[in-house]
């Protein structure tokens, strides 16, 4: 497993890899945003955590169809398909490291983004704490719709339109957590909500990725 | 430990492509698959292998035995000769990858991208891939492609080692390999001879 995970992540890193995809496309959105909108820094303070969060979901999908169809254009997914690891196993590790490579840097970015987009500085903690807790359930979900289609021929949209309305609930409690920590009010109940969320993708999308590769595998 | 295959049916897509296969395979014995394109040969091995359910019949090989090798190398281009073998040599228990490096002489390629190989080499690092596996029974679709005179002598020669120390090999392939006390199966006989049956209710026009 922790081969799997080492090579998808330098895979991830070497030329072509597709790393900074995510992180390029959650930059663009964000510094584009006070153009379109206007300078007001009351405006763009108000509308920053909801921005910030669907940058960060939108750049996330992005490189979602990765996840699988590398693999499974050059045959490496049948290959590991009948290796001692089970489907399960494969389709968690790759999450994680789609997770390591496009939902860590995109939390590491967020605060830099914050400051352009004037997000009052008590939203800071709270922008980090959601990102941290939200990005996962992102990847986890988006191997299950990468799973779904991974034998498509441009299956990109198709993935999108099954991903994007699993998507709705974590971003709802993330950017709920963080307008709510901006305002100086208490965002512990959705940021609860966000990890129950999470923790309920991280423990059945592995299963659910793994059972549609098996059918699309045959 | 033993390979046996029982009147065996598969099928591809919903549409029954094989039917009553069977035969068995001891430790030590290999099998040329043959027949003509189309006829079902890597619908079988597939089946061999796991990947594709068989609709009736049944295989007995123990379980986590089986290494297929498939038309694809599952090679990655981005990765060097021997960042591919150490993963998969890693993802099957961290086996030694020297015997396959030796067996398939790759030794002066191991630092080269695998994107930069051509096809000859990128199939034997893919065949060499099955050394490190450590697995008895070898499922093998067209091994040979794209291979030269002296490599399929090279490949024929590691199937041999293979057999010898107790292992299996389901081979299709249209070639000559020299390996003289294989079996051979022609499995013409059992292409399925039903009008093709859609799986698709409506489109067969069926009752419903």
């Amino acid at each position: 497993m922790k081969g799997l995970l080492l090579r998808d992540l330098r895979l991830a890193f070497r030329a072509g890899g597709g790393f900074g995809l995510g992180l390029a496309f959650f930059l663009i959105v964000t510094v584009l945003m006070p153009f379109g909108i206007g300078p007001e820094t009351a405006t763009l303070a108000r509308i920053a955590p909801g921005i910030l969060w669907i940058g960060a979901l939108l750049a996330c999908l992005l490189s979602l169809d990765r996840i699988f169809a590398l693999d499974w254009e050059d045959g490496s997914l049948d290959l590991l398909a009948t290796a001692p690891l089970p489907l399960e196993a494969v389709a968690a590790v790759k999450a994680l490291a789609h997770w390591i490579t496009t939902g860590l840097p995109l939390v590491a970015l967020s605060p830099v983004l914050a400051v352009l987009l004037n997000l009052p500085a008590e939203g800071f903690p709270w922008l980090i704490a959601s990102l941290t807790l939200g990005t996962p359930a992102l990847s986890a979900i988006g191997s299950f719709g990468a799973a779904l289609t991974v034998g498509l021929r441009r299956g990109g949209l198709l993935m999108s339109l099954l991903v994007l309305p699993l998507y709705v609930p974590t971003l709802i409690f993330g950017a709920e957590a963080v307008r709510r920590g901006a305002d100086g009010l208490d965002a512990a109940t959705p940021l609860a909500l966000l990890a129950g969320v999470t923790l309920a993708t991280l423990a059945a999308m592995p299963f659910a990725a793994a059972a549609a590769l098996r059918v699309n595998l045959r | 430990m033993t390979l046996v295959v029982d009147a065996l049916s598969c099928a591809r897509g919903g549409v029954p492509i094989l039917t009553g296969v069977g035969f068995a395979l001891a430790p030590g014995e290999g099998l040329v698959l043959r027949g003509p394109n189309g006829s079902g040969k890597t619908t079988l091995l597939r089946a061999l292998a796991g990947l594709t359910p068989p609709v009736a019949g049944r295989i007995d090989a123990p379980e986590d035995a089986i290494a297929y090798a498939g038309h694809a190398d599952g090679l990655k281009a981005q990765l060097s000769v021997a960042e591919n073998l150490t993963f998969w040599a890693g993802v099957f228990g961290g086996r030694d990858i020297s015997a396959a490096v030796e067996g398939f002489d790759l030794a002066g390629l191991l630092d080269r991208r695998a994107g930069n190989l051509s096809a000859g080499q990128k199939r034997r690092l893919s065949l060499a891939r099955l050394l490190v596996t450590g697995r008895p029974i070898w499922c093998l679709d067209e091994p040979t492609v794209s291979l030269d005179t002296q490599n399929v002598a090279r490949f024929g020669a590691a199937v041999r080692g293979h057999l010898d120390a107790g292992g299996i090999a389901v081979i299709a392939t249209h070639i000559d390999l020299g390996l003289e006390d294989v079996q051979s199966l022609d499995i013409t006989p059992f292409i399925a001879r039903t009008e093709r049956q859609s799986a698709d209710p409506f489109l067969s026009g069926g009752a419903l």
